[in-house]
């Protein structure tokens, strides 16, 4: 099986709330697939399941093949350690809708703490690949810059160079534009189309209908906590077979 | 356009500007300053001999009595915080138990006197004559529970009931982004609260535990009750001797003063390491920047 990531039939409650009902999906290796859908309809709690910051109420996720979160003994799921689930985590690099940096620590900080502090790896080869990525984000100069000075787009795209400092084989976007100022928006999608012609398996909850179009291989549309349709971007965006579709993007395309 | 070219009353914008001149400050500063000179008198020409003070101010039993003190307020503090980090992560903890245990800790050490747990460590030996855990070690309680150590438990473990509270809102005020990061990039939930979470906590945690370190150098004297040779116990110790009663009082005084001064500029200092990344610097610059005066 070429999947990079499967997902069978994931249910997630929140108190009484059905966020997720029966989400099955598959993406393949090397996809950049878009997850769209209006506030509420599931599509980032689906994405929190995939690392396990959600963790699903039934169903199945599987990362590379491995199973995410439980360990199967029997007819029974069992819930991992802290520590086996900090491991699997370190398959998939996430990024945040709020970025999320470590406030106390620099941009380069932010980018060599986790190869240090959980990979172990050798401080200077940390550094060095640091320094690299944050070239590649277009961000060398800020390497001593604190997050709080540095703009939204900025701080994003340094988040995208610390999901990959830890050599993931998955990312995980969490509109990861939306907290950004309009003219900001730009450099960050930037570094995501040159990330997914680099080939990395991405998956992006976003609103940037544009984006889907250009770059991902799939869309999704999810709503009210399951998959409407999906397919490729020109088939979805341009001609929609689900009337809730049409409707979701018709209104938001100007 | 120049003001002179506009109409009547909008010609003025030449006119000079003069600020107010505040004569009730001045009139204020000059009456309290006229009653710190008769303060000053009044001490100048009272009772005291000076010459005592300066005498006594460093007998050698006042700089061990200083010593003890300072010792002891770093000794219960590094207790204090250490036993507030661990109730602070237990009382947050998903556990019941921990957290009920945590809870009635910081109920009880809150809600009791520090005389009292003094008075209570000093007098273990009445309950448990014996303390040790069977076939390790076992000694006398009255041997154990000298001075120091029941001045250490009572100061540390009263302090630590403080702390908790101060260390949990601490954690409290780190964005949940902050732990969510941190998991994303596969740490554990330990490694998140030593290298992500606490690192941050710090800046709220410092100024109130600056605070408590402060409180606890003074109260380090209410241990002279219990026989512990601190400044205070030593100073009556020699004024019991020659009744020389307000110069010994007014010696210690001036040596607390001292450290807790030291400290305050050691705090400055750890407050600054610790707002890293939250801007408090570039704040300064910005204000040095804006015009001085009128």
């Amino acid at each position: 099986m070429d999947a990079m990531v499967t997902a069978v039939d994931v249910h997630k409650y929140f108190g009484a709330l059905h966020a997720l009902a029966g989400v099955s999906l598959e993406v393949p290796r090397g996809d950049v697939s878009c997850i769209i859908g209006p506030s509420g309809s599931g599509k980032s709690t689906f994405l929190r399941c995939i690392n396990q910051l959600e963790r699903p109420d039934k169903g199945a996720i599987f990362v590379d093949g491995a199973l995410i979160g439980y360990r199967r003994v029997g007819d029974a799921l069992h819930e991992l350690s802290d520590r086996e689930l900090a491991r699997q985590r370190l398959a998939s690099g996430m990024v945040f809708q709020r970025f999320n940096l470590f406030q106390h620590l620099t941009a380069l900080q932010n980018v060599t703490e986790g190869p240090i502090t959980v990979q172990k790896r050798q401080r200077r080869e940390a550094t060095d690949e640091a320094l690299a990525l944050l070239a590649r984000v277009g961000l060398a100069d800020k390497r001593d810059a604190y997050p709080i000075e540095l703009s939204g787009g900025q701080q994003q795209r340094v988040a995208i160079a610390r999901a990959l400092a830890m050599r993931p084989k998955l990312m995980l976007f969490d509109e990861p534009t939306s907290a950004l100022d309009p003219e900001l928006v730009g450099e960050v999608l930037e570094v995501m189309r040159d990330l997914a012609r680099s080939g990395m398996t991405m998956i992006v909850v976003t609103h940037e209908l544009g984006f889907a179009r250009e770059v991902a291989s799939r869309v999704v549309f999810m709503d009210r906590g399951a998959i409407v349709e999906e397919g490729p971007p020109q088939e979805i965006l341009a001609r929609p077979h689900h009337p809730r579709t049409r409707e979701f993007i018709a209104a938001v395309l100007p | 356009m120049t003001s002179a070219a506009l109409p009547r009353p909008y010609d003025i914008a030449h006119l000079t500007h003069v600020r107010r001149r505040h004569y009730g400050r001045w009139l204020a500063a000059a009456l309290i300053l006229v009653a710190f000179g008769f303060l000053a008198k009044a001490f100048a020409e009272g009772q005291i001999a000076w010459t005592v003070v300066g005498q006594f101010f460093t007998a050698p039993a006042i700089l061990q009595g200083l010593w003890g003190a300072v010792w002891m307020t770093f000794c219960a503090m590094a207790l204090g915080i250490a036993l507030g980090v661990l109730f602070a992560v237990m009382a947050m903890s998903p556990n019941p138990v921990l957290k009920a245990v945590a809870t009635f800790y910081i109920w009880f050490f809150r809600g009791t006197p520090l005389l009292l747990q003094l008075l209570i460590w000093f007098n273990l030996a009445l309950v448990f004559p014996r303390l040790g855990i069977p076939g390790l070690f076992e000694a006398r309680t009255v041997d154990v529970m000298t001075p120091f150590m029941a001045a250490l438990l009572g100061l540390g473990v009263g302090q630590g009931a403080y702390t908790a509270e101060v260390v949990r809102s601490g954690i409290l005020s780190v964005d949940l982004g902050q732990t969510e990061a941190a998991k994303a990039i596969g740490m554990t939930r330990l490694t998140t609260l030593r290298r992500i979470v606490l690192p941050q906590a710090m800046r709220v945690i410092i100024p109130p535990v600056g605070n408590e370190v402060i409180s606890m150098v003074k109260l380090t004297s209410v241990a002279s009750v219990i026989g512990y040779a601190e400044i205070l116990r030593n100073a009556q110790t020699i004024y019991y001797a020659n009744a020389r009663v307000i110069e010994l009082l007014i010696v210690a005084a001036i040596w607390y003063l001292i450290v807790v001064t030291v400290l305050q500029i050691g705090q400055y200092f750890l407050e600054r390491h610790f707002s890293k990344g939250r801007g408090e610097r570039r704040a300064k610059t910005v204000v040095a920047l804006e015009p001085q005066g009128a």
